[in-house]
């Protein structure tokens, strides 16, 4: 995980990106600790490149070689409706939109926006960023977010609804968000990440404590366009929790999601699904972390892709078994479909075992799409392309539907439909 | 109903049919029988529309139309149905929502109203009881965990809920026990009708006790050799296929 590649000279690029974007995003007087140790790692380590292990098939020019602004923050836009019955937060490229959320109130719950009144003592404690440079990025300019705090054994009728909107042109947005759960409490957050036609870098953060007993789901689902998206999410679990994470990547110019969680308490159950489709020139890339630090806990993680035209996936799985993690069963599902001989699939599971009483399995499937079974959806009277639907729609149903609301998987199956025959 | 003439078919530069004709009345029984190798299931495919097969010479009409000329789709659509020998496995694809797309598909070819959800769950739970197919298994994905026996009974469900003019049964009772058999049979013979045919490609005369065939043949090296009445079946079953081969060598 850590950036080994030093430089003694500061390439010109390098100062040329964060000359622009700390003259933009200046002047945030929060967090001075985690933001003198951020811009350490960014002095002090090289952008990544093709000899940085975690980015080795992740082309960065798409975010270094751009001059961002900060936006003005008061673009009007049309916000995609999904009604859920969630309480809806909204963030217009990188800051919070009184105008277009819910009162930062409910019962049960203690919702701040990031960096207001006193600083939060959660945040940077689990993120990666004196060894991660793009984290270390986010924590040196993030200047929004929430700090959502969950109540001893509130268990929270309503979903969160995070939407971040990046519409400006040639705007960045960093935030950072905290949620906190405490000892037995429950909660759903459904993050929506949407990008307009232009050309915008989203750097979104954010550290989950899941407490003892706790259950908590996030619901991710991305849809960019031009966008440049680094999503990073930490979570660490303590004893007899719940995790559930499902990522959607619908569309966009560039992804690089993190998804690192620790499992530090004992009888832990986390699932992590993913599903991504790029074509055009898109590029995703999924890298994962799970790290089994105590015994008698279990993961479950499946990541399905469909790639095609110029597109590029990146699926990069890492399963750490720590001594003492006896009694793990960790399970890791990566299955993709190429359509074409120019798309690329990069398919990468790691695992690392150190305790010897576990149970453990990964599988990595990467081919084409099943011919024999589209010959015989047509000898059914189906057309060729209502066949090739279905079977798409079948590949990925196991993964859309661990979307927690039915209104989720249906928005997802729709759009999907409508990507793979746009 | 279908009329096959000298029909020539390839698989990779190798030539597999090599002439074959045949004349399909509507209601008959005709069963194809013959020594491994000899054809039987490139006709099967050849005439649902399997791209991997090169027409290189011949004629198959379905009624009025050039079958050869229609898509895979289009020929299900005028009425041909293959129970295929190997079922596939679609993980994801539950067959009624599978098979409510197929009957709405061939409907709206026709130029008919989507079935209503009503009617189509009536026609389900009557026509999967022709074949004894557990109403669980018409909610899973097609074929998928099915044993052998459940896929071939879920192809002659199929065929039931499709109403084809034109059924080609591919080996569907190889492998088979006796009480599978009987049901595939069974379900079969529920759907013959005066306007309905049925082709049945099979190497034991055992399902042709069941499904009584008005005429069998002989197809070998890619032609139909010999044509008879069902007693031609008996014959084959008691002297095997040496006598054919010798007699087209002859």
């Amino acid at each position: 995980m850590m950036t080994t590649e030093t430089v003694n000279v500061q390439d010109e690029k390098k100062s040329a990106f964060l000359g622009s974007i700390s003259s933009a995003f200046q002047g945030a007087e929060t967090y001075a600790t985690l933001r003198k140790s951020a811009w350490d790692t960014l002095s002090k380590f090289a952008i990544p490149g093709t000899k940085t292990e975690a980015w080795k098939y992740t082309r960065v020019g798409k975010v270094i070689n751009h001059s961002w602004m900060k936006s003005h923050g008061n673009s009007q836009i049309n916000l995609p409706e999904i009604a859920i019955g969630g309480l809806r937060y909204v963030f217009v490229d990188g800051l919070f939109r009184a105008d277009l959320s819910d009162e930062l109130t409910y019962p049960g719950l203690n919702i701040r926006r990031t960096g207001e009144n006193a600083e939060n003592n959660l945040l940077g404690t689990l993120s990666n960023h004196q060894g991660d440079w793009f984290e270390a990025l986010n924590a040196a300019f993030f200047n929004d977010g929430l700090v959502i705090e969950v109540d001893k054994n509130a268990q929270i009728d309503r979903p969160v609804h995070l939407v971040f909107f990046t519409s400006e042109e040639n705007t960045a947005s960093f935030s950072r968000n905290v949620l906190s759960l405490q000892e037995s409490s429950s909660l759903h957050v459904f993050t929506h990440y949407i990008g307009s036609e232009h050309s915008t870098f989203s750097s979104v953060v954010t550290e989950a404590f899941v407490g003892k007993n706790a259950a908590l789901k996030i619901d991710k689902i991305q849809e960019g366009n031009e966008t440049a998206f680094h999503h990073v999410d930490w979570t660490k679990q303590d004893r007899d929790s719940r995790f559930d994470i499902t990522t959607v990547t619908l569309k966009s110019s560039w992804v690089r999601n993190d998804l690192n969680i620790r499992v530090a308490g004992e009888n832990c159950h986390s699932s992590l699904t993913g599903a991504y489709l790029p074509s055009g020139k898109e590029h995703v890339d999924n890298h994962t972390m799970v790290d089994h630090m105590v015994p008698n806990c279990e993961s479950d993680e499946k990541y399905k892709g469909i790639v095609r035209e110029n597109a590029t996936a990146v699926f990069n799985g890492k399963v750490f078994v720590r001594p003492d993690a006896q009694k793990t069963n960790a399970f890791q599902q990566n299955a993709n479909i190429v359509l074409d001989d120019t798309a690329t699939m990069f398919s990468k599971p790691e695992l690392e075992i150190y305790a010897d009483d576990v149970k453990c399995s990964h599988g990595s499937t990467t081919g084409q799409f099943d011919e024999e079974a589209v010959f015989y959806l047509r000898a059914r009277g189906i057309g060729e392309v209502m066949a090739r639907k279905l079977l798409v729609e079948a590949f990925l149903a196991d993964v859309i539907t661990t979307l927690s609301d039915e209104r989720l998987q249906t928005y997802c199956t729709e759009k999907i439909q409508q990507l793979m025959h746009s | 109903m279908l009329h096959i003439k000298d029909l020539h078919a390839n698989i990779d530069g190798t030539e597999i049919l090599k002439g074959l004709s045949l004349d399909i009345k509507p209601g008959e029984i005709h069963a194809i029988m013959g020594p491994n190798g000899s054809g039987k299931s490139t006709l099967a495919s050849v005439l649902a529309g399997n791209e991997d097969y090169e027409i290189t010479g011949g004629s198959v009409t379905f009624g009025d139309k050039d079958l050869l000329d229609l898509s895979t789709e289009d020929r299900a659509r005028e009425g041909l149905f293959l129970a295929f020998q190997y079922p596939v496995e679609i993980p994801g694809v539950s067959n009624i929502n599978f098979l409510r797309t197929a009957v709405n598909e061939i409907r709206q070819y026709k130029g008919e109203e989507p079935m209503s959800a009503g009617d189509f769950l009536k026609l389900v739970k009557e026509r999967s009881a022709l074949v004894e197919l557990d109403g669980k298994l018409a909610n899973r994905s097609v074929n998928e965990g099915f044993s052998g026996g459940e896929k071939k009974r879920n192809e002659v469900f199929q065929m039931a809920m499709l109403e084809p003019k034109l059924a080609i049964l591919d080996e569907t009772d190889s492998g088979l026990d006796i009480d599978a058999l009987k049901i595939v049979a069974q379900g079969v013979n529920a759907m013959r009708s005066p306007e309905r045919s049925f082709v049945v490609i099979t190497h034991y005369q055992r399902l042709l006790d069941y499904i009584v065939p008005d005429f069998v043949h002989v197809l070998y090296k890619g032609k139909i050799v010999k044509s008879g009445s069902k007693e031609l079946a008996l014959e084959l079953e008691a002297r095997g296929y040496d006598w054919i081969k010798e007699e087209v060598s002859a």
